[in-house]
Parts: C-alpha cells; sequence; structure tokens
C-alpha cells in the first residue's frame, strides 16, 4: 500500500526545547515520583498519563460490560415472540445499555484520550489540575458499581430509558431509582471537574508561541466540548435533583395534579441531552481532523472553517432541544423553530465533512487501520447526519419519532462515528502510549469486521423503523422478524470482532515493531516531537513553539 | 511566563475523597429508600469534610512554599471561574422550572394557549400564581404566601451588605491594612450567619404557618428547591470566608497574592446575585 510517489509533507510545527532535545526529562526524578508503587501507585496518581490510562481501561471495561447488555437484547430479539428474558428484564438491559455507553463507556473514552494528548499537543507538562484530574477518574468506578449494583436490589434496576422521562422514572419507577439519580450525580461531578480541569489547561499551559489558532483540533473540538460539559451536566444535575424530590419528598415538579408538568422534564433533560450528544461527537471531529492529514500527507483543508464550524455546532446545539419532543405535543411555533435550528446545524456539520474530503483530495493516501476507521467515520457518521435531518422534519418524525429508525440514526452517529473515532485514537496514538506499533493484520481484521458487523446491525433499522416497528420492545409483528434476525447476527458479529481489539491493545502493549518519536511520517502535532513511548513527564520545561500558516 | 510549572506529587485525597463520597450517597440513599443509614451518611459527611480540609490544607502549604508561580495562580483562577459558572447554570435549570411552570404549565392545565386540551384534566382548575390551588384535590395548596417585604427584605439588605462589608475587606486586604480585612470579614460571616438564621425562621413560619410545604403543589416546590439550594450555598460561603478569616487571623495572603480569598469572594457574590433573582422571581413576582 505504500503510495508510489515520495509522500509530500506538510510544513511541520516545530519545538525548541531548552536542554534535552527530546522535550524530556532526563533528571526524570526531581523528588516526585517516587511514591508508591504497585496498585497505589494507580489510586493516588497525579500524571496525565497515567490517570489518561485509567479513564481509557475504565472505558473499555465499561464498553463490554454495555455491549453485553446489548446482545441480550439483541438476543432477545432475535425472533419474535418473547423466548429468553421477561419484559421487565428487558426494559433494564436497555435502560443499563444506554447510561452506560454514553456515561461510561463515550465520555471517560474521550476524556481519557485528552487527558493523554492535550499536555502533549500543547506542550504541557501535565494538565492545570492534577489532584483534581485524579479526583475525576476515581468518582467513575464509584459510581459506576453503584449504578451496576441498581440490577441487583429489589424491584430491579432503572428500567425507564436512559432519558428516564417522568412519570415512568417517579411516578412508576422501582425503588433503586434513588440509587440510579445520586450514582449520576456522581458522575456528573466527575465530568465537570474534568471539563474545568481540560479548559484551565488549554487556556492556560500553552506553550509559549502558540496561539489559539496555531492548536491542534483535537485540542479545539475539547476546549469547545468541555465548555458545552460545564454548561449543561449542571442541568442534568438539576433535573435528577427535581426527580429526587419527586420521588422522595412528594414535590410536584413533574405531576400535572400538583401544577407541574411532566413534559417539562423532556424540556430540561433534552436542553442537556442534545448539547450531550455534542459532548459525543465534537471530540471525534478533533480526532478525524488529526488522522486524515496524517494519512492522507497534506496539511488539513480548512483550519480556520473547522474552528467555526465547531463552534457554532456548540453554540446551535443549545437552541434544537425540543427536536426530540416533536411528538410530545408542542405549540406549533415551537415545531417550527425547533424544526429549522436544527437543519440549520447540518450547515457547519457539512463544512466539516467537506473539509476531511477536500483534504482526501490529492493527497498521497495511505491505509493504516487508523486511516481505515477515520474514513469509515466520515462516510458512516454522514448516513447518521442524514437520517438525523429526515428526523429533523417535525412532520415526519411524527411518523419516525419513537421507531428503530430514530435507533439507526444514533447508533450511525454514535458506533461508527463516536466509537471508531476512539478506536481510530487508539490505533493512532497506541506507538506513543507503548512505543510498539499495533499489529496492522489485527488492525485491519478487526476493521472489517467491525465495519460488516455495525452495518449488518443498525442499517436495517432504519427498514424496520420506516415500516413502523418501535424501539424499547421486546416482541414485534412477525413481518420485521428478518430486519431484526439479521441485526442480531450483526450485533454479535461487531460484539466478537471487539476482542480483537483488545488482544491487539495487549499485544502492542507487550511487544511489535518499534516506533520511533514520529511514528506517522505525516504527522506534524507536537506529541510526535517526544520519544515513543512518552516519558513519564514530558514538557517539563515549556518548549518553545514556532508555528507555521495553517 | 515562567520556566517550569509545580505538578504535585501523589496525593492520597482525591481517592480518599472519592471514597467518602461514595459512602455518603450510598448511605443516603440507604436513608431515603430504606429509612436506615443516617449515621453512617453523617459519618460520611464528615469524612468528606475532613478530606476537603485536609487537601485544601495541602494546597495552602504548598501556596505558602512558594511553589506556585503566576501561572499557576491563573490556572486556580480558571479552575475557580467555570465553578462558578457551573454552579450559575446548576441554578439556570432550576429558574428555567420555575418559568416554564408560570408560563406555560399552569396556565396551560387551565385551558390557555395551544395546549388548552389540559383542561380536560380538572376542569374546575383555575390557574393563578402564586398556586393557591393545586388541581388535583389530593394535593392542598399554601394557606397564604410569604410577603416579600418582611423577612425577605431584610435578608436581601444582609446578603447585599455582606457584599459591600466583603468588598471593604478585600480592598483593606490589597492596602496592607490586616485589621480591618479581619473586622470586615467577621461582619461579612456574621451577615451571612444572620441571614441562614432569617431563613430557618421563615421556613418555621413558612411550614407550621402558611401551609407552604414540600407536598403543597408547585408553589411550594419550587419555593423550596430555589430558596434550600441557594440557601445551602450561602451555608458553603459563609464556611468558606470563615476560613479566610481565620486565614487572615493566621497571617496568611499578601497585599498582591490572596487568590484564596477572592475566589471565596468571587463565590459570595454570585451567592448573591442568585438571591437577588430569588428575590424578584420567588417572593416579589
Ligand atoms: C446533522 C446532525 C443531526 C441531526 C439533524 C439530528 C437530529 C435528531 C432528531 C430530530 C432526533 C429525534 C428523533 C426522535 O426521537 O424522533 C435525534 C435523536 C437522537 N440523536 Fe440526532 N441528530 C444529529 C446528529 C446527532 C449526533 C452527532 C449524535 C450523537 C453523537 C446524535 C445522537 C442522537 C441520539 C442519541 C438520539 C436519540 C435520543 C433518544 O431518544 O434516546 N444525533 N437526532
Ligand atoms: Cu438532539
Amino acid at each position: 500500500m505504500a503510495p508510489k510517489l515520495p509522500p509530500q509533507l506538510p510544513p511541520q510545527n516545530r519545538v525548541e526545547q531548552a536542554g534535552d532535545a527530546s522535550g524530556t526529562a532526563g533528571h526524570a526524578d526531581a523528588g516526585y515520583h517516587h511514591g508508591p508503587k504497585g496498585l497505589l501507585r494507580w489510586l493516588l496518581t497525579t500524571n496525565h498519563k497515567e490517570i489518561g490510562t485509567l479513564y481509557l481501561i475504565f472505558s473499555l471495561s465499561m464498553f463490554f460490560i454495555g455491549g453485553i447488555f446489548a446482545l441480550v437484547v439483541r438476543a432477545e430479539l432475535f425472533q419474535p415472540g418473547l423466548q429468553l428474558v421477561q419484559p421487565e428484564f428487558f426494559n433494564q438491559m436497555t435502560t443499563m445499555h444506554g447510561l452506560i455507553m454514553v456515561f461510561g463507556a463515550v465520555m471517560p473514552g474521550f476524556v481519557g484520550l485528552a487527558n493523554w494528548m492535550i499536555p502533549l499537543q500543547i506542550g504541557a507538562p501535565d494538565m492545570a489540575l492534577p489532584r483534581l484530574n485524579n479526583f475525576s477518574f476515581w468518582l467513575l468506578p464509584v459510581a459506576f458499581t453503584l449504578l451496576l449494583s441498581t440490577l441487583l436490589m429489589p424491584g430491579g434496576g432503572p428500567n425507564f430509558g436512559w432519558t428516564f422521562y417522568a412519570p415512568l422514572s417517579t411516578t412508576y419507577s422501582p425503588p433503586s431509582t434513588t440509587f440510579f439519580i445520586l450514582s449520576l450525580h456522581m458522575a456528573g461531578i466527575s465530568s465537570i471537574l474534568g471539563a474545568i480541569n481540560i479548559i484551565a489547561t488549554i487556556l492556560n499551559l500553552r506553550a509559549p508561541g502558540m496561539r489559539m489558532m496555531d492548536m491542534p483540533l483535537f485540542v479545539w473540538t475539547w476546549l469547545i466540548t468541555a465548555f458545552l460539559l460545564i454548561a449543561v451536566m449542571p442541568v442534568l444535575a438539576g433535573v435528577i435533583t427535581m426527580m429526587l424530590l419527586d420521588i422522595n419528598f412528594g414535590t410536584s415538579f413533574f405531576n400535572a395534579a400538583g401544577g407541574g408538568d411532566p413534559v417539562m422534564f423532556q424540556h430540561i433533560f433534552w436542553f442537556f441531552g442534545h448539547p450531550e450528544v455534542y459532548i459525543m461527537i465534537l471530540p471525534a471531529f478533533g480526532i478525524v481532523s488529526a488522522i486524515i492529514p496524517t494519512f492522507a500527507r497534506k496539511r488539513l483543508f480548512g483550519y480556520a472553517s473547522m474552528v467555526y464550524a465547531t463552534s457554532s455546532i456548540a453554540i446551535l446545539s443549545f437552541l434544537v432541544w425540543a427536536h426530540h419532543m416533536f411528538a410530545v405535543g408542542l405549540p406549533l411555533v415551537a415545531e417550527l423553530f425547533f424544526m429549522y435550528t436544527t437543519m440549520l446545524i447540518a450547515v457547519p456539520t457539512g463544512v466539516k465533512v467537506f473539509n476531511w474530503i477536500a483534504t482526501l483530495f490529492q493527497g498521497s493516501i495511505s491505509f493504516e487501520t487508523p486511516m481505515l476507521f477515520a474514513l469509515a467515520f466520515v462516510v458512516l457518521f454522514s448516513i447518521g447526519g442524514f437520517s438525523g435531518l429526515m428526523l429533523a422534519i417535525a412532520p415526519a418524525d411524527f411518523q419516525y419519532h419513537d421507531t428503530y429508525f430514530v435507533v439507526a440514526h444514533f447508533h450511525y452517529v454514535l458506533v461508527p462515528g463516536a466509537v471508531f473515532a476512539i478506536m481510530a485514537a487508539v490505533y493512532y496514538w497506541l506507538p506513543k502510549w507503548t512505543g510498539h506499533y499495533p499489529n496492522e493484520r489485527l488492525g485491519r481484521w478487526h476493521f472489517w469486521t467491525s465495519v460488516v458487523g455495525v452495518n449488518l446491525t443498525f442499517f436495517p433499522m432504519h427498514f424496520s423503523g420506516l415500516a413502523g416497528m418501535p424501539r424499547r420492545i421486546p416482541d414485534y409483528a412477525l413481518q420485521f422478524a428478518d430486519f431484526n434476525m439479521a441485526s442480531s447476527i450483526g450485533a454479535l458479529l461487531f460484539g466478537t470482532s471487539q476482542l480483537l481489539f483488545v488482544l491487539m491493545i495487549i499485544k502492542c502493549v507487550r511487544g511489535g515493531e518499534k516506533a520511533p518519536a514520529k511514528a506517522w511520517d505525516g504527522a506534524v502535532d507536537l506529541e510526535w516531537t517526544v520519544p515513543s513511548p512518552a516519558p513519564l513527564h514530558t514538557f517539563e520545561t515549556p518548549p518553545r513553539f514556532q508555528h507555521q500558516e495553517h | 511566563m515562567s520556566g517550569s510549572y509545580y505538578v504535585p506529587p501523589q496525593s492520597k485525597w482525591p481517592a480518599l475523597g472519592s471514597l467518602a463520597l461514595g459512602v455518603m450517597m450510598v448511605s443516603l440513599g440507604m436513608q431515603l429508600v430504606h429509612g436506615t443509614g443516617g449515621l453512617v451518611m453523617t459519618l460520611g459527611m464528615a469524612a468528606v469534610l475532613a478530606v476537603m480540609w485536609l487537601w485544601f490544607r495541602d494546597v495552602v502549604r504548598e501556596s505558602r512554599q512558594g511553589l506556585y508561580d503566576a501561572q499557576m495562580d491563573r490556572s486556580f483562577r480558571w479552575g475557580m471561574g467555570w465553578f462558578i459558572f457551573s454552579e450559575v447554570m446548576f441554578f439556570a435549570a432550576f429558574f428555567g422550572a420555575l418559568f416554564y411552570v408560570r408560563v406555560f404549565a399552569v396556565p396551560w392545565l387551565d385551558g390557555e394557549g395551544a395546549k388548552g386540551v389540559a383542561a380536560l384534566l380538572w376542569p374546575d382548575f383555575t390557574a393563578s400564581w402564586p398556586l393557591m390551588n393545586p388541581p388535583s384535590d389530593a394535593i392542598s395548596g399554601p394557606r397564604e404566601v410569604v410577603s416579600p417585604w418582611q423577612l425577605p427584605l431584610v435578608n436581601t439588605i444582609f446578603l447585599v451588605t455582606s457584599s459591600v462589608t466583603l468588598t471593604i475587606a478585600h480592598e483593606a486586604l490589597k492596602e496592607g491594612y490586616r485589621k480591618t480585612t479581619r473586622n470586615w470579614l467577621i461582619g461579612t460571616v456574621l451577615l451571612g450567619g444572620c441571614f441562614l438564621v432569617v431563613q430557618g425562621i421563615e421556613y418555621y413560619e413558612a411550614y407550621h404557618h402558611y401551609g407552604i410545604t414540600l407536598q403543597a403543589g408547585i408553589y411550594g416546590s419550587t419555593f423550596f428547591l430555589l430558596t434550600g439550594f441557594h440557601g445551602a450555598h450561602v451555608t458553603i460561603g459563609a464556611i468558606t470566608l470563615a476560613v479566610m478569616l481565620m486565614r487572615v487571623m493566621q497571617g496568611h495572603f499578601s497585599r498582591e497574592d490572596h487568590f484564596g480569598f477572592e475566589a471565596a469572594a468571587w463565590y459570595w457574590h454570585f451567592v448573591d446575585v442568585v438571591w437577588i433573582g430569588l428575590f424578584i422571581f420567588v417572593y416579589v413576582f
């Protein structure tokens, strides 16, 4: 696959490092880091690389737990009729699958990447507030242990969907809901503190000479994501607090009998919820914007427009929330307003897709595994974007809402979108983390089985949804049987192929082809100026950054 | 821009803090769901506070050893600033709920506007704010509401004055008049304490004389949600200021360098601004 022509490399950013040319500390032990080793080391660490690793391992474990729940769902839906599980348990599985994937797998996955890469990409010695960073991480295992334990509580775990609409989640919910709320509070605190740390790092710890418009796009997209997190996680905390009061103290927030309104729950939830979906995709945009130029051996097309597009998406994302509520009975003006604002979001999103394609144009492209995942991202995420546009048409959404079409939409943006981007990032940065290249053969097997699995799982859902199959249901009419069987087979394929991912990671950590500091010849950002594997402490004295015109 | 940024060594407080918070949350849940666990909850909360104390003590020590430079100071400023922004959004959710209920939900229940079909649920219901008669007879509303021009006005005066006294204390610190700083800071903390006492009296009256309770329909719900979380924030702010007072008395802070004090002051002003919003939209209008 090596390109025939000598690759044309874009201009490289350069750093000048006082002393040690590699930008790393030979004097590794300047008084810190001879603390305890073993388990305690991970518990007490303040190092951004170690904390990043913890986040990534946590995310991977949650990905498998959430995945098993999904496979239970798909197994039940393999055929019409009830075979394996009780409907009550089925509902708990769909709910927990969603909650775990959103809050436990995708969000911590991106935070882990941010921890590892943002300091390296901006030439900072660590995160701005390292102890807070550790606190943010260790809240997660506590929160998710509590969340998972609700499955064993009397009455079962949460069974009202990951959107936990009132009054299903208040008046009609199992007793464990209170614990669910408290665990979500802890996960929320973790996200807010993590986001504060990331913003402070980016705004304050850039290498001297690096201006905002010199930052790699992964840093930019994370800056904006962190802003979104700080803006909406407290709103989530607010709405679950109202739930807690309704459940335990007899308040009437979501109870019309006392003058409240269950629809108000949906407004507040989606005011959080829609920015939340951008929280799960903006860092992915940043990753893809790093990988595509590297393997196309060209500069990113339209750097500035990428920044502006990301910012406009973030601002617009506060003005579209009720597109999730078209069918709830909104006043007509609201339906129209939210329909048009939602469609507007497609414009900056389109700018991004255009820029990625323009970057590829006339590049000398090679297809290593990170690039495969990034290219699949562009194609498959766009499919999800288009089905989003269909859903944005309010009158059409009356038909599509709460069907498998919606399930197809958000899985296309989340699985070959967010999750593929995380995987692309792992393949891309593993040489920096471990000092070894990931095994290409395994990577390719993982990629192709995943792509086939994802499409086999989610593409048929478009059809079953358009034909009227409702979501969150354990049994269905006979005419949907073939689509569902295909989906279930695809899900099993996708699930098993993730074992290849784990195998690849383990092999890469233990050995493999040695990677130089600059592991990919087209890569330009600062992380490629430090050795591979990156030593525990990097950029202890700030490097001097010399920017290149974008 | 300085030479090197201080990266703290390993620390046990973060991990212990999340453990303590976990214990507190689980036992709070046990208390709410099963009615047992109050003692553990109190212990958990004490543990959280203890960890915070020890963690901040480390930070103060490092700061006083001169380990922090101007860049570190900026990190703390950004951190505190964005933290306050997150608190603003937390209250924004509650204010949003209040406005939604007042502007949409309650009038709709009375048949107004595009969603007037909701009037079919309780045909006899008439909308009003404060909502004295919730739609369903099963829920009895408040008998009377709190007049803004008595205790709430007193509390407004307390809090606004406390913001002024705090600013005087801050200016004095910047000029190096430490005694003056101490005295005005004492005044500020006392005003915060007075606010809490008055709010306690108001809550007592609300429950026992006015029939404003958490169960009294949406009026009671929003009333206690907003004033309650605000009161909790006043408590936190007053404790923080009290800690700053102790630090002033121990000779901490210099004329140029006293971000701990400033952060506490920012927080206090934020709590004050939230109160103004409360006074206007919960009590007056
Ligand atoms: C072009 C951009 C997009 C548009 C126009 C769009 C539009 C929509 C609409 C209208 C719905 C509501 C459908 C219904 O419930 O009837 C929806 C649902 C959803 N979207 Fe998107 N979307 C877009 C991008 C995204 C992205 C980037 C993500 C996440 C990474 C995402 C995640 C979701 C999720 C999770 C749901 C379902 C929530 C639920 O009910 O459980 N969307 N989208
Ligand atoms: Cu949305």
